[in-house]
């Protein structure tokens, strides 16, 4: 994985010079040390000040927050938190809503990022042509949706795909391909595989520029080689292009997946989480709980926080098991180079 | 860097034929047509009356209803959602920038005692999602006093996304060639005007990258708002302006189509013209 690239090279001392003057007085006591490394490395400190502030705040501070608020009963209205221990997570894990809330959160990463990875794989091949033209128009064009914000496309569409007059609807009348309209964001059916298409819509762009930027480390003389072999077409794009530029797909799996969790602006500006939870991700489930009451309940920032917290937990602990199958998958392949 | 990612190498061979290429072209051209067809559309119903609307499913109106415009600027608010948003886009994308790459440049070439515990805070969390630190984050913001108001918003908006760039940045700067630094160094520069003159200069791919991230995540940006602008409509940004545009005239579809091309044209025209280094800054975020 290409964080842990990272992070496994910067763990060698990179500056000796820094670290020569450290503090290294042993008849001293531990908070003479302690004051010693801070004056020493006040300029790194410091340095690292505003950086450390907005993260504390916004990062870390929130992390162990949801966790003692997903202890507590609290309504939010009131300043009496009313400790309850793990009884949110019992009644959590007692919660079919919140089950399929969990399960269709996972269900868009995995409906969303191979098909996104793939098609932006093919089309990044086709625009990286020499003999194309028209290449950077045709990126233009799909890199559109991306700079659009979320809400307007998830508005856009909810238009476009209405069973009263909506184009795409008009379209597939027109065609013959369906006798009535299809009420795409309006059956249980329908609503996921119709939010999944639009947000593939949406960030495809993103990945096409990613894979185009892997496509551009691939030197000029593998393709002359295969040229000479008489290998082209699709035969080079799997046997010797997708070889080389497999390294990047790692990077673009993780940038995209991170990305596949926050789907919380495009379903709530096209479906609000309906109809009947249809489209409920867990970020739905956790704003409906803690700010939304529409259905006229309290609202329960406590219940919301645990759901928040183990959803959390779980992906965490993917991430680890990711991290450590690719540390090992590297180190059998290099032979601990890394 | 620069033209990184123009085409040039070659699929096909060279001895491809015309007509495939020709083929090719006239594919996707095609594609790219339904690929935009939403923009077309949402432009077309923008100008058309409402009645027209049903009636003509093409593209081009018959009649120029600009008033849907002054609809939407006048009784949705746009042009102070837009205002708005430029100012927490513009402001977030200071913060983080200078913050993350003060941090990322510590981080990314000292050791020093704590290093190890930061570095693994930061990639661990890597993975949460806004939804698990959204009711802290509205907390600390209510006990600060500042869940309603646009300074609020904007420190929220740069705290989020952050961890990321913290990475890329430690991953650039380690790699960056030590000896201009030592030579500073030896000349008697400051700590904070080496990291200033000489290296930050040095990072500018990076700079360049970070900064496009953040105005695509500070511009799509929706839960962190939405939920920030409960309290107070007049801070709303595009994005919740036009979510809340939506719930109360759900049927003033050409309306509301004028509000998103407004909420759309000026970032269309920002990436068109800034277009190589939009591309070029967000290949570095895998090239790294």
């Amino acid at each position: 994985m290409y964080k842990q690239t990272q992070s496994a090279r910067l763990i060698q001392p990179l500056d000796r010079l820094t670290c020569s003057h450290a503090s290294t007085g042993h008849s001293t006591s531990n908070l003479m040390n302690i004051l010693g490394t801070l004056r020493t490395y006040r300029f790194h400190y410091l340095m690292m000040l505003p950086g450390l502030v907005l993260a504390g705040m916004f990062v870390f501070y929130p992390i162990f927050a949801a966790v003692f608020y997903a202890m507590h009963d609290w309504t939010g209205f009131t300043a009496t938190k009313i400790f309850v221990g793990f009884g949110n997570f019992t009644k959590l894990f007692q919660d079919p809503i919140f089950w399929n809330a969990f399960g269709r959160s996972l269900l868009f990463l995995a409906g969303t990022v191979p098909l996104q990875m793939t098609i932006s794989l093919v089309l990044a091949m086709v625009l990286n042509m020499q003999l194309l033209k028209l290449s950077t128009f045709f990126r233009t064009m799909i890199f559109l949706p991306v700079v659009t914000p979320v809400a307007v496309i998830g508005i856009v569409w909810t238009f476009l795909l209405s069973p009263f007059n909506g184009p795409v609807n008009g379209l597939l009348l027109d065609l013959g391909l369906t006798s009535r309209p299809i009420d795409f964001l309006g059956s249980t059916e329908t609503v996921m595989p119709s939010v999944i298409g639009v947000y593939i819509w949406k960030w495809l762009g993103i990945t096409l520029i990613y894979w185009l930027a892997a496509l551009q480390t691939v030197p000029d003389d593998v393709y002359d080689a295969a040229r000479l072999d008489n290998c082209r077409g699709y035969r080079l794009a799997i046997h010797v292009v997708l070889p080389i530029i497999k390294p990047f797909a790692l990077a673009i799996l993780l940038i995209s997946s991170v990305a596949a969790l926050n789907v919380f602006p495009l379903i709530m500006s096209m479906t609000n989480g309906g109809p009947f939870f249809g489209s409920e991700v867990m970020e739905i489930f956790i704003y409906r709980n803690a700010f939304a009451a529409d259905d006229g309940s309290i609202p329960q920032l406590g219940y919301a926080a645990a759901a928040g917290v183990l959803f959390g937990a779980v992906l965490l602990s993917l991430t680890i098991l990711q991290a450590l199958a690719t540390r090992r998958a590297r180190k059998s392949n290099a032979g601990g180079a890394m | 860097m620069i033209g990184l990612l123009s085409p040039k190498r070659i699929m096909f061979g060279d001895h491809a034929p015309t007509a495939k290429i020709a083929l090719t072209s006239a594919i996707l051209a095609f594609l790219c047509l339904i690929w935009i067809y939403p923009f077309l559309w949402m432009v077309s119903t923008s100008l058309k009356s409402n009645m027209e609307m049903f009636a003509n499913p093409g593209l081009i109106p018959q009649e120029l209803m600009l008033d849907n415009y002054r609809r939407a600027w006048v009784e949705a608010n746009m042009g102070r959602y837009f205002f708005n948003t430029l100012i927490v886009t513009a402001g977030s994308v200071f913060l983080v920038t200078i913050s993350t790459a003060m941090l990322g440049y510590v981080l990314g070439r000292y050791s020093f005692p704590g290093r190890k515990v930061f570095f693994v805070a930061f990639v661990a969390t890597v993975f949460i999602p806004q939804g698990f630190t959204i009711i802290p984050v509205f907390e600390l913001l209510s006990m600060m006093g500042l869940s309603a108001n646009l300074f609020g918003l904007t420190l929220a908006t740069s705290g989020h996304a952050m961890v990321v760039f913290v990475v890329l940045f430690a991953g650039y700067f380690s790699q960056l060639p030590k000896e201009l630094e030592e030579a500073a160094r030896v000349e008697g520069v400051s700590f904070f005007k080496i990291f200033w003159y000489v290296m930050l200069p040095l990072a500018r791919p990076m700079v360049v990258t970070v900064i496009i991230m953040q105005v695509l995540h500070a511009w799509n940006d929706f839960l962190l708002p939405l939920v920030i602008t409960l309290a107070n409509p007049a801070i709303r940004t595009l994005s919740v302006g036009i979510y809340a545009f939506k719930g109360e005239q759900s049927i003033d579809w050409t309306g509301m189509s004028a509000a998103a091309t407004i909420s759309i044209v000026p970032v269309v025209i920002l990436f068109i013209l800034l277009q190589r280094y939009f591309i070029n800054g967000l290949a570095g975020a895998v090239k790294g």
